[in-house]
């Protein structure tokens, strides 16, 4: 095992090096990395709200507030309104905190940044009052759990989580010639079915039609979030639940195939063979490759993947293996542009920055351009150099690596900094650039700018 | 199928427009700088619902179909037209000849996926991987300069010519020696160097002018309209600045409640129209020499969906607008609601690239040989006329 490759598993694929870290790991980064493979690091989820905490909080602390502002019974608009704001930051700020400090002190980062892979592959974003509570729990409640497991066993939790539910608005389709569809004439919602087909498992080109999108949304109807108005029971208010009254009576055919189990199995039933279909393999082995290797990856690190997907039935801990052992994996010159994120994890990292006031975290990441559980569409965030490299993007990291170099002050030592955080990937041409700099402020901002630190 | 007819004054201003951006192979925009044509495209992310911002109110089915989603207010704009009653600002170019109105248009994507439909919407085409402003600007004579507003260029922008991206920030910017010497460290990745240029380059015309109120706070989509709107006013308006900005404004994906005359879409669209105040007001002096394109990837659904809301559909509209233009009018083929595309969808009657590419020709003054071989090829030579002049 060599240098190069250790630094290279700990920057490519893991979260960046603290200072340290490659030392003590020294030759063995291949090693590292596998080592991961099924080990998750434990979130401290104090002051966190799991989802169904987060919707009944939203319906006794948000809602009676909401409505006491709108009929005018509020003793103080102007105070009732910033309360209404506090309350939805807070849900928010706490898990934003939460998953970030983890990211600074784990000794797993292949793991964390395997498990948010899957989360921006499922991603539920921020995009109404309830979402602001509701979409944290997400990753913490669905992906986290089986970042390692089967992925039909992912899809179907994260398909199934009442974050989702809500997000992709499957809680309200109502099955067309179900009761309530067809006497208060409510019905069909293809959102979730569509981006099911499209985002989580075949990919636009998987050789989906109109008409199965329709059957999957009615295959998906009855899967709701449990609530006082459907009259659902304590226990499952909050809660995913299927209500078979707003369910699609009958069979549907998805692909091809007859769905005709009870109608509670028949959304599952349906994403199992989603999971299996070949397309879902390519399309996953290609967001892999273009993660973690290249954004445009070499056909053979797909195949790879690909194969592993299909030979182990979508088991992620052999895919995960896959990844690292591709063709492509461990070519030396950084092909992959950091997403915002990922450059301002590496840079506290770099500092051994492991506790943050919530406030600067979040101004950082506004002003870099990525807040979490924010992703502009349900496709995620995006993943390649063009939609993150551009030239504001590239100002504002700069601006970012001036203020932490300008913090950092007799700190910043970016002589000794370089080789700790880079290894060998560390250029000739960046160590002089860091030894002629006009102070050690200088050097470590252009340590931080540096190509091979902007890059992984 | 309705033609909605130029009358002979405007065909006769069309013709003439045209006619002098050819003579002698100069045109109006050529004769002064390269920046002082201004072209901004807006593009609404998430599919705007068409109907609801151009409602069809005259036609016979238009209530059976959109049910709680009909509109019962808005702005007469004559064939049986209104536009939504929160575009009061929309009306006001309405009546000052400043607005003209695509109904029933598409571009030539017919899926219904975001992604897919705003790729198709910015590089012109299925096959084409980057954009058609970019394409339009390597064949303009005078190049014009252009920025996207956000930390990335959007696919629109992107191509072979220079372009860059804008948005303002809140940390104290690096000392110059600091950007020099970065300069260097990049000497030897081309694509890092040039990203930095442009940047710089950029954020010294930011500099130069008044900053005033543009945080980078929250505040909802109106504040975030407003605040994108008002960047690129005080670009475009700045003494060396852009000819070209393009603006994206999104959430327009309306699955659930999304209203009628008020509710969620009402005021998303009442955002826009303030968005769009915004750029007359900041622009000023040039808002004569100025168009704005805006532009969505589809329409949605005639029917409501199951909760109140509209799922993905085909046809919407489309709006151009700005000092100008030779407004005050609806453009285009109008399908009516009678038959409906795959039995759910406005018929696409029109072509949004026909829009995009006539504002080309007439406000650019670019070569419509240029546009049809390299910007919009495979289009057809179908398109539209004095829209700008």
């Amino acid at each position: 095992m060599s240098r190069i490759e250790t630094a290279i598993a700990v920057t490519r694929f893991g979260i960046g090096a603290q200072p340290g870290e490659l030392a003590a790991i020294d030759g063995h980064g291949r090693d590292w990395l596998v080592d991961q493979i099924g080990r998750i690091d434990a979130i401290d989820r104090t002051g966190l709200r799991d989802a169904r905490e987060s919707i009944v909080y939203f319906r006794q602390e948000y809602q009676p507030r909401l409505a006491a502002i709108q009929n005018g019974t509020a003793e103080n608009p102007g105070t009732a309104r910033d309360e209404l704001g506090r309350i939805l930051r807070s849900g928010s700020a706490a898990h934003i905190a939460a998953r970030t400090e983890l990211a600074l002190r784990t000794g797993t980062g292949f793991s964390e940044r395997w498990i948010r892979f899957w989360s921006n592959h499922f991603s539920v974003a921020i995009t109404s009052p309830p979402m602001a509570l509701l979409a944290p729990t997400h990753e913490l409640e669905a992906i986290r759990p089986n970042a390692f497991g089967r992925f039909e066993d992912l899809l179907i939790a994260a398909e199934l989580h009442p974050a989702m539910l809500f997000y992709l608005d499957n809680a309200q389709s109502v099955g067309p010639n179900s009761r309530p569809g067809r006497r208060r004439g409510r019905g069909l919602n293809e959102n979730l079915a569509r981006e099911i087909l499209e985002l989580h498992t075949l990919g636009v080109d998987g050789g989906y039609s109109q008409d199965d999108i329709v059957s999957l949304a009615k295959l998906l109807t009855g899967w709701t979030i449990g609530n006082e108005q459907m009259r659902h029971s304590d226990d499952q208010i909050g809660r995913t639940v299927f209500d078979g009254r707003i369910h699609e009576p009958g069979a549907q055919t998805l692909l091809g195939q007859r769905f005709g189990g009870t109608a509670r199995d028949q959304a599952p039933d349906a994403l199992r063979m989603l999971a299996r279909r070949p397309q879902t393999a390519t399309f996953i082995a290609t967001k892999l490759a273009r993660h973690f290797i290249a954004d445009t990856p070499d056909a053979v690190d797909i195949a790879h993947i690909r194969a592993r997907f299909i030979a182990t039935d979508g088991d992620l801990a052999a895919l995960a293996q896959a990844v690292i052992a591709a063709p492509g994996a461990f070519t030396p010159e950084p092909r992959k542009f950091k997403t915002p994120e990922e450059y301002l994890v590496s840079a506290f990292r770099a500092l051994n920055i492991t506790q943050l006031r919530p406030r600067a975290l979040g101004g950082s990441l506004r002003a870099l351009g990525q807040i979490p559980f924010r992703a502009p569409s349900p496709a995620g965030w995006p993943d390649t150099e063009s939609e993150w490299g551009g030239p504001d993007a590239l100002m504002k990291r700069l601006d970012f690596a001036n203020e932490l170099a300008r913090r950092a002050g007799a700190n910043a030592r970016p002589r000794e900094r370089g080789p700790q955080i880079l290894g060998s990937r560390l250029q000739g041409g960046t160590a002089l650039a860091i030894a002629a700099a006009e102070s050690a402020e200088q050097g470590l901002t252009l340590l931080l700018m540096s190509p091979e630190f902007l890059r992984r | 199928m309705t033609r909605f007819q130029p009358d002979r004054r405007e065909l006769l201003a069309g013709a003439f427009a045209t006619g002098a951006l050819t003579l002698g192979g100069t045109s109006l925009a050529h004769a002064r700088t390269a920046n002082d044509r201004k072209l901004v495209v807006v593009i609404l992310r998430g599919a705007m619902d068409g109907l609801a911002a151009l409602i069809p109110a005259a036609e016979p089915r238009y209530r059976d179909l959109r049910q709680d989603l009909a509109i019962s207010g808005g702005f007469d704009v004559g064939e049986g037209f209104r536009l939504h009653p929160r575009l009061t600002n929309l009306h006001r170019f309405w009546n000052d000849r400043e607005l003209v109105l695509l109904p029933a248009t598409a571009t030539g994507y017919r899926e219904r996926s975001h992604f897919d439909g705003q790729d198709y919407l910015e590089a012109g085409s299925q096959v084409i991987r980057d954009g058609w402003l970019n394409r339009a600007l390597q064949v303009s004579a005078n190049r014009p300069t252009s920025v996207g507003i956000g930390q990335t260029v959007p696919l629109i922008l992107r191509g072979d010519a220079a372009t860059t991206s804008w948005s303002p920030g809140i940390l104290p910017d690096p000392s110059d020696g600091t950007i020099e010497r970065l300069m260097d460290l990049y000497a030897g990745d081309s694509r890092l160097a040039e990203t930095l240029a442009m940047a710089v380059e950029t954020d010294a015309i930011a500099d130069g002018m008044l900053m005033n109120d543009m945080g980078t706070g929250g505040g909802g989509p109106g504040q975030a309209y407003l605040q994108t709107a008002r960047a690129a006013a005080n670009l475009l308006a700045a003494p060396d600045g852009p000819g070209l900005a393009v603006i994206s404004l999104d959430g327009w994906d309306t699955h659930v409640r999304q209203g009628s005359d008020d509710g969620q879409l009402a005021n998303r669209l009442g955002a826009l129209d303030a968005a769009l105040a915004i750029l007359r007001d900041g622009l000023q002096a040039q808002w004569s020499d100025t168009a704005v394109l805006v532009l969505t990837e589809f329409g949605r659904t005639v029917r409501a969906n199951g909760s109140g809301g509209t799922d993905h559909g085909t046809a919407g509209t489309a709006f151009l607008l700005g000092g100008a233009v030779r407004g005050g009018r609806l453009i285009g083929d109008w399908p009516g609601l009678d038959t409906l595309h795959e039995d759910r969808d406005l018929v696409p009657a029109n072509r949004t690239e026909n829009l995009c590419r006539t504002v080309l020709a007439e406000h650019w003054g670019l070569d419509r040989r240029a546009l049809d071989q390299r910007v919009f090829p495979g289009l057809g030579s179908s398109g539209f006329r004095g829209l700008i002049g």
